[in-house]
């Protein structure tokens, strides 16, 4: 069952650079889907894109379509916000808002209006608890989220996305800035989350896309080159030019 | 290896004296400010001794009878400063937050060197705009005896401190890094609430320091104060006092200073009013200062 269906979408940025060619992509529900590949070749762009987030830079043409659950994001009267709590995201450096760790992990929440300070607290404690933060902060929610370390940041950030309950998580190489003990914890968190949540990863490096796919899309150019189960694209992908960047012949 | 580095003597001359030429122009601000500050004290603080205190901190101020109360020109300094910063914080951020977050960029392009001439302005121009304009509108907008008042002068004070908070605070939040707000808004924050619970926050700092040069900026005008103020020493008594005729410290100093005998008691008060500005203007940038100087130490933490 797909969750999301990516249909023949083209993005141009107003500085004449092409960001996106005609991608087609079906993200399948409950499943860790990596979109991999040498930088500027379009992750970004294309997961800034499916919650919304683009909007605010310089976009010149987007064609194509993406559909949430079957409905068009891009359709006109639906509020980018609602998809956006629907399609969370986090982002390659930790960044944590200059507000406590409580105040971070609920500022979806009460941006969104909700009051009930007994459900906040229980919200945050289901989202730290998943994770994997709980026991190391629980005693100093009000201290500022700065004096975290880069990891336990992190996994503020993953838990100010799951407080706001999305459907999907999407991933911005979150490790990139992280060591590998804490890369670990990110990673093994992940595999427990899918089956709750719809996973988009754009891992920073080959071998964390090998480790956590469960689908993988191979993103060259603007292109996406070839789509398949992690176990068949990091095996023995069809493409040349796939075979070529997942041996290291270029990247 | 028995090389040896040549120590400095290997320079040439003109190294030297370019460096030294340098380094003299770096002290002599320091030295300035030394020597100002000896003028200012040796010249004001016979006036503590000739004044006695409580006529110091009395009723009025009429220099040709022995009155020396500095205490009207302090307050009504205070009083247009204050309701100035009034005026011009809310002006002032409201613009620095359009300037940087919400403005497309060729307004953007329009609007921050229209700002900075704002604050090119000689203060005499506002001035002659302030008699000629706000003086007799106010008079019969308020309904007034004169238009001349210290409203008048709280108007165009503010109006001259906006630029300085203006371009101080939209720096500030410029500096704040974009991903603070992307995380926002990717979290289902609208836009005002981006701005007004991340990046107004964490531009805090920088903002308080705007509004610390701001207070430097009004407390130390003197020309456009002194042309619509109607300069009457008045103490004021309540707030109603906002729209009847008072003075400032700078307009008093700038008014008498060049009719007043040199040695003469009314000679030494004035000095002591400058060094009362000295103070007040000193105090203000040290905490501007400490405050842009805590903001760094925070970025560099955010940074490394």
């Amino acid at each position: 069952m797909e969750k999301i269906l990516i249909r023949d979408f083209s993005l141009t940025y107003s500085d004449g650079q092409e960001s996106l060619k005609q991608v087609n992509l079906a993200v399948p529900e409950n499943a860790i889907t990596v979109l991999f590949g040498p930088a500027g070749g379009g992750k970004s762009s294309l997961l800034r894109s499916i919650n919304r987030l683009n909007e605010l830079a310089d976009v010149a043409e987007q064609k194509g379509q993406i559909l949430l659950n079957g409905q068009d994001i891009y359709a006109p009267g639906v509020n980018p916000i609602d998809i956006r709590r629907k399609v969370g995201m986090v982002f390659s450096r930790p960044v944590v808002l200059p507000l406590s760790i409580y105040d971070n992990v609920i500022y979806g929440n009460s941006v969104a209006g909700q009051k009930n300070r007994k459900l906040l607290d229980q919200q945050v404690e289901t989202a730290l608890r998943q994770a994997v933060l709980w026991e190391e902060v629980h005693d100093r929610l009000n201290d500022p989220a700065a004096m975290l370390s880069g990891g336990q940041q992190q996994r503020l950030c993953l838990a100010r996305v799951l407080a706001l309950e999305p459907e999907v998580i999407m991933l911005d190489e979150p490790t990139s800035a992280l060591d590998p003990v804490s890369t670990s914890k990110i990673e093994s968190l992940l595999q427990e989350l899918k089956r709750t949540y719809t996973i988009i990863l754009a891992p920073h490096n080959t071998q964390q896309a090998a480790r956590m796919a469960d689908f993988a899309a191979f993103f060259l150019q603007g292109e996406l080159i070839e789509y398949g189960t992690g176990d068949i694209m990091f095996t023995r992908p069809k493409d040349q030019r796939t075979q070529d960047y997942i041996s290291g012949r270029f990247g | 290896m028995n090389t040896t580095f040549q120590k400095s003597s290997a320079l040439p001359a003109s190294e030297w004296i370019i460096t030294r030429l340098i380094q003299i122009s770096g002290y002599l601000s320091i030295v300035f400010v030394g020597l100002i500050s000896i003028f200012l004290i040796s010249e004001g603080s016979p006036a503590l001794v000739e004044v006695p205190f409580s006529s110091l901190f009395g009723e009025r101020w009429y220099p040709i009878e022995g009155y020396y109360s500095i205490w009207p020109l302090l307050s009504g300094s205070l009083l247009i400063t204050v309701s100035a910063i009034l005026l011009a914080l809310p002006l002032g951020i409201g613009t620095a937050v359009y300037i940087s977050e919400i403005a497309p960029q060729w307004i953007k392009e329009i609007l921050k060197p229209l700002v900075e001439l704002l604050a090119g302005l000689p203060s005499v121009v506002l001035g002659f705009i302030g008699i000629l304009v706000l003086v007799p509108f106010l008079r019969r907008a308020l309904d007034l005896p004169t238009g001349l008042s210290g409203f008048t002068g709280a108007l165009l004070l503010g109006w001259i401190a906006i630029p300085t908070i203006v371009s101080i605070a939209e720096d500030a939040l410029n500096n704040v890094p974009a991903s603070y707000r992307q995380a926002a808004l990717a979290l289902g924050a609208t836009r005002w609430q981006t701005i007004w619970g991340v990046t107004v926050p964490a531009a805090r700092s920088g903002i308080l320091t705007a509004l610390m040069l701001g207070i430097g900026r009004t407390l130390g005008e003197t020309m456009a104060v002194m042309m619509v103020t109607g300069n009457a020493p008045v103490l004021p008594s309540g707030l109603n006092a906002l729209f009847q005729p008072l003075r400032t410290m700078t307009a008093t100093i700038a008014s008498e200073m060049g009719e007043v005998a040199k040695g003469s008691t009314h000679y030494h008060v004035l000095f002591l009013i400058g060094m009362a500005l000295f103070i007040f203007s000193l105090t203000v940038n040290a905490i501007a200062f400490t405050l842009s100087n805590r903001r760094k130490k925070r970025a560099e933490r955010l940074l490394s």
